[in-house]
């Protein structure tokens, strides 16, 4: 018996029946979490299988879902607005977390002059208001405004500019990278951490090996990094699917033009609290909700249970 | 939930400066989507009513256009909206009274100032309730730059070809962008655009009234045609116009970079504080010489009762002023080109505005075609025609598409009375 042992047990002599402290410092962060978070979503759930039947509110089963898939409308904007979604997060998939991972083997690089300023600079959009982001961006493209037509006009490429957010074909890709632009340090930085985390003796012992450079990259670093990519994704996905704010300052609720930027969180908004003279439709609403949660829930869960599993992890 | 707001209100009073007599005074609060006349309510029009009834006072609370209905009506399902509503006209405020969310207000002294005409927008199918005190229209057509126009030496258009002159004058000139409007915001499209120019081709009223008993569709030429005018605009627009946005237009036009810019009369205020040159107007152009013209006079605006408020009685007090001549004169004068229902004729002194009003006299006046009636179902028909003129006007849709998908989608659920 050695001494830690020892210390060990007379800890655990003195054991209270019930151990209420754990209650108690359980109980802010339970209470406030059911209330803001686990109550509305019982309640949106609800709400999805009422509707108002005869001036009152009546349960319906799932005739709120038989008409948002029925009805050629309403499922002509709903699949309309989760193909644009689908879009919106590949192209986060495609170019947002590779620029990460990017930026961050090239932050790790040792002797890399101003990491530390670069590192801050990519960082810093992430963490302005997506208003203020959606302002100065709608202001740099703006064809009569913006600063954008000039500086293409500086390096001659004036005939490639036009007027990118009021364009059916190109205003769900300008959304797209103006969202990327905000938020490439968030993949960069979880991945900084995670290269940082790689041991020294690892790399050593690859270098030693006769493997360097682009080698390294491949070979070493982006297995270890796996896991870290795997969250960034899911991240994205939760991200974007839910994604909402961004649109809404720069195209407006309508998802303009000809709802070519028209995602799922702002056919929520319109069709829950209405638009102009178009009336709130509060059950609908739900039911875009509880579909939006549903497809949230499957890819996380598509995620943890399939993908993760599979992910090799390395203990050091 | 309402005693804490009312405790949270009371410990706010009485945090706030000491002195106040806040005992005897009733606060109304006033909902409004007009935020561009915020300033004109709080120097003229609530002291003018202020210095008559010391003991009321009175909050002008607006917020931004386009979420001026959800939110106003997720305050009144809740129970948190102001003493005084702010009504659009016709469906929108036609539903909330049938929710028993305004209060009826036809036996409201000062209602016999107005018209059957101007309480039409406010007042039950069946004629019998008015729920809110009519306060202005507003009139379509197009406001320009006399500057620019004696610099390129061209006269104000009369007839659609003259009309197109003009621009095609404008656009080889090249020193101004013939016509201040963008697609972006999409409504522009339609309100400054369709219900504008439309009038003159479905005959005002005759149409309007034809499309709501089912005789004459969406598709009908008369309903088409103006969208094939609307597409004809977008040579005249400026560069990038498809990105262009509401205020964009207004600033393009206000510093003197357009010549013609499809307005409507609330622009009058706002453009006469910022624009430093001589303004004129225009109706909307006839197809030939001698036509008949139509201009689209819009109920806009009026003022009812929420059914809750704990203040009803100076709430009303206030819509009977609301009501009076007093308040039309100086509500027609402080915010020109809202333009006064009240059976007592206004003297205007802005010259923009008298020119707006004049056209009253020798033409056919009627409303927007997607307000009445045909406009409270679901698609909403205002809401799909903003989208299918900004589409025609970006080319991405020809007229007949637009005619056939606005049609379709009235179809969907509205069905003509026999």
């Amino acid at each position: 018996m050695n001494q830690s042992d020892i210390a060990e047990t007379e800890t655990i002599v003195p054991r209270h029946p019930v151990r209420w402290h754990i209650l108690v410092f359980l109980a802010p962060a339970f209470l406030v979490y059911t209330a803001v978070m686990i109550l509305p979503l019982v309640e949106t759930l609800r709400l999805s299988l009422f509707n108002v039947v005869d001036g009152t509110m009546a349960f319906v089963g799932l005739a709120n879902f038989q008409r948002l898939f029925g009805d050629p409308r309403l499922a002509a904007d709903f699949w309309n607005a989760l193909w644009n979604n689908t879009i919106f997060f590949l192209i986060h998939m495609a170019v947002q977390n590779p620029i990460g991972i990017a930026l961050a083997a090239m932050l790790s690089l040792p002797g890399l002059r101003f990491a530390a300023f670069y590192r801050s600079a990519i960082f810093v959009p992430t963490l302005l208001s997506f208003v203020i982001v959606g302002f100065i961006w709608k202001l740099i493209l703006s064809p009569i405004w913006g600063i954008a037509p000039g500086l293409m006009d500086l390096v001659g490429l004036k005939s490639l500019f036009g007027p990118w957010l009021g364009k059916p074909e190109s205003a769900l890709i300008t959304v797209s990278l103006i969202s990327v632009w905000q938020y490439v340090g968030i993949p960069m930085m979880l991945i900084y951490a995670a290269l940082l985390n790689i041991p020294d003796e690892v790399l050593e012992a690859a270098e030693i090996d006769g493997i360097t450079g682009w080698g390294q990259f491949w070979k070493i670093k982006l297995p270890l990094i796996l896991p870290s990519i795997g969250i960034i994704s899911v991240l994205t996905f939760v991200g974007n699917f839910n994604a909402f704010d961004l649109i809404y300052t720069v195209q407006g609720a309508l998802g303009g033009p000809d709802g070519a930027t028209d995602i799922l969180g702002t056919l929520l908004y319109r069709t829950f609290f209405g638009f102009q003279n178009q009336m709130g439709n509060r059950p609908m609403g739900a039911t875009i909700a509880t579909v939006m949660f549903l497809i949230i829930l499957a890819g996380v869960s598509l995620y943890l249970f399939v993908i993760q599993r599979r992910i090799r992890r390395y203990q050091f | 939930m309402n005693r804490i707001l009312k405790g949270m209100l009371f410990a706010t009073t009485v945090l706030a400066p000491a002195g106040m007599a806040w005992a005897q005074e009733t606060t109304l609060t006033i909902e409004s989507w007009r935020n561009d006349d915020l300033p004109i309510w709080q120097e003229k029009i609530i002291p003018a009513f202020e210095a008559k009834h010391p003991d009321i006072k009175v909050t002008f609370a607006p917020m931004a256009p386009t979420e001026y209905n959800s939110a106003v009506n997720a305050k009144l399902e809740a129970g948190t909206a102001g003493d005084l509503i702010t009504c659009r006209p016709f469906d929108l405020t036609l539903a909330m009274f049938e929710k028993g969310q305004l209060a009826p207000l036809t036996d409201l002294p000062g209602m016999e100032n107005f018209s059957d005409v101007a309480k039409s927008a406010w007042t039950t199918d069946d004629g019998s309730t008015t729920f809110c005190v009519p306060m202005a229209s507003v009139i379509h057509g197009f406001i320009y730059n006399k500057a620019a126009f004696e610099e390129v030496g061209v006269e104000v258009p009369k007839t659609e070809d003259e009309f197109f002159a003009v621009l095609e004058k404008f656009k080889e000139d090249g020193n101004y962008i013939p016509l201040a409007m963008g697609t972006k915001d999409q409504w522009e499209a339609a309100t400054m655009g369709y219900y504008n120019i439309g009038p003159n081709y479905w005959k005002g009223e005759e149409g309007r009234k034809a499309l709501i008993a089912g005789t004459e569709k969406l598709t009908d030429a008369q309903w088409v045609e103006p969208y094939a005018t609307l597409a004809k605009w977008k040579d005249y627009l400026g560069d990038g116009f498809e990105a262009q946005t509401y205020p964009d237009s207004q600033n393009l036009f206000t510093l003197g970079r357009a010549a013609i810019y499809p307005a409507g009369s609330w622009e009058i205020a706002p453009f006469k504080s910022q624009a430093d040159f001589e303004m004129g107007a225009f109706p909307p152009p006839v197809k030939a010489e001698g036509d008949q013209c139509y201009i689209s006079d819009h109920n806009d605006i009026g003022i009812g009762l929420n059914a809750k408020s704990e203040n009803a009685e100076a709430a009303k007090t206030f819509l009977t002023w609301v009501a009076s001549p007093e308040f039309a004169d100086l509500y027609a004068n402080s915010a020109p080109g809202f333009f006064s229902l009240n059976t007592t004729p206004v003297v205007m002194q802005d010259e923009l505005a008298q020119e707006f009003v004049s056209w009253r006299q020798n033409c056919e006046t009627t409303i927007r075609p997607s307000a009445a009636i045909v406009g409270r179902g679901d698609p909403n028909l205002d809401l799909e025609m903003w989208r299918v003129s900004a589409n025609v006007i970006n080319g991405t849709m020809t007229p007949e598409q637009a005619g056939e998908e606005t049609q379709k989608g009235l179809d969907s659920w509205y069905k003509p009375k026999q």
